[in-house]
């Protein structure tokens, strides 16, 4: 153990360092790891806050999707609702339309068959007078007699 | 390794600083400077303390300089550590406000830690690599070259250093307290009257003496102590190479130790120092 002026030597040595350390050394150290902790705390702030965000989007969205099903199963319904209808409306019509068409028919027939009766009527007038005439023109003269062939075409 | 005729000659040879002082014929060396008293200086203690504290400052300065709020390179990791670790030491025991504690704290810790681990150096490595430069530059003899590389060891290093503290306790008890309040800390306490005033004189000085005084003194102790066991282990042969394994594994511990029980023990006697009551 012997002191000398190593001590003092020491002892400017350490008051140099300190004095350097605090001015120089310490500061942007210090700063730089604050400002890191700053940031990473700033960071776990925010994912946290995404973290929630997302929560809640995806509940949003599970309502919004249940919704939409829902809006859909509604839209079904009512399309089978109206297509049924459509259906009956449409088979109502058609059926209509068979009946019309058919006593058209029924119709057109009657009166086709009212002028062909007619024709015939006429035709077998004409048929038993030419007939009648031949007959007569070997007795009487057609016109003499003509009252009697009347009377048988009103009687046909 | 020059040989020695006694195991004695070996450690007191490694136990000697080399000494420089000035005389009346100049700046002379070692056994001159046997009668210059006070005014001899340690050049080893002093060269390697200052290298190694200049190194340390340098490295830090340089990464806080290029310091880097995003990822940090491993360098930068690596020197945050240690000052995020003396910062959590400084904020759980230093509770005044003051932009020296933490630099303080800093300083001490780095460079005793690092002035301590010149203790693992093999113990003749140095002082063998010194006296060959002794021998055949200067031709001298190499058992009158000197070259103790632990500062640590040498008590002036660690007087340097408490002084220093010491010298921070009574500034900030002075700052704090004010004088008045400084000398009824070393007067009022703890028998609170004017008739124990020199009582509790005496009490309070010892308190506040003692403090650098084991401060430096645990320091020396432990280091002077370790580097002996390293030298005695080295002068028995073969023997020595599981010892100093054994020896300088148990030291990994003790060395960065004792670097944190000076800046603690700064740190508290600080507080304390800043304390009102």
């Amino acid at each position: 153990m012997n002191f000398n002026a190593t001590l003092i030597g020491q002892l400017i040595a350490f008051t140099v360092f300190v004095v350097f350390c605090m001015k120089y050394v310490w500061p942007p150290l210090i700063a730089a790891i604050e400002e890191r902790q700053k940031k990473i705390a700033d960071g776990l702030a925010a994912s946290e806050r995404a973290e929630k965000d997302l929560e809640l989007a995806q509940s949003s969205a599970t309502d919004k999707l249940r919704e939409a099903k829902e809006e859909a199963s509604k839209i079904i319904e009512l399309a089978k609702k109206r297509a049924t209808q459509l259906v009956d409306e449409e088979t109502q019509k058609g059926h209509s339309e068979r009946e019309k068409i058919i006593a058209q028919g029924h119709a057109e027939i009657e009166a086709e068959k009212n002028r062909v009766k007619e024709e015939l009527r006429k035709q077998v007038a004409a048929l038993a007078i030419a007939g009648a005439q031949q007959i007569l023109a070997r007795e009487i003269d057609a016109q003499a007699q003509s009252d009697i062939v009347e009377k048988l075409v009103a009687e046909l | 390794m020059a040989s020695y005729e006694t195991t004695q000659e070996y450690i007191n040879h490694h136990l000697t600083n080399a000494r420089m002082c000035s005389t009346e014929e100049g700046i002379v060396f070692n056994k001159a400077c046997e009668d210059a008293g006070f005014w001899v200086w340690h050049v080893d203690t002093i060269g390697w303390s200052v290298f190694i504290g200049i190194s340390f400052l340098f490295l830090f300065w340089r990464v806080g300089k290029k310091a880097t709020t995003g990822v940090p390179s491993k360098t930068q990791a690596m020197i945050e550590l240690i000052v995020e670790f003396v910062d959590d030491n400084v904020k759980s025991s230093f509770h005044g406000n003051s932009k020296l504690i933490a630099p303080l704290a800093l300083t001490i810790f780095v460079w005793v830690l690092l002035m301590n681990l010149t203790d693992l150096v093999p113990v003749d490595l140095l002082p063998w690599i010194a006296g060959l430069i002794g021998q055949y530059g200067f031709g001298m003899d190499p058992k009158d070259v000197y070259m103790k590389i632990v500062p640590t060891t040498d008590i002036n290093t660690t007087f340097a250093l408490s002084l220093g503290v010491f010298i921070l306790i009574i500034y900030y008890s002075l700052k704090i307290k004010g004088v008045v309040g400084f000398t009824k800390e070393l007067t009022m306490q703890p028998l609170n009257h004017p008739v124990f005033i020199p009582f509790n004189f005496i009490i309070e000085s010892v308190t506040l003496l003692a403090r650098p005084l084991s401060l430096s003194l645990r320091l020396f102790g432990n280091l002077y102590a370790s580097e002996l066991i390293f030298i005695l282990i080295a002068t028995i042969g073969y023997l020595q190479l599981p010892l100093h394994f054994a020896w300088a594994v148990f030291h990994i511990l003790v060395l960065p130790l004792q670097a944190f029980i000076f800046m603690m023990l700064t740190i508290v006697y600080l507080s304390l120092a800043c304390e009102e009551h």
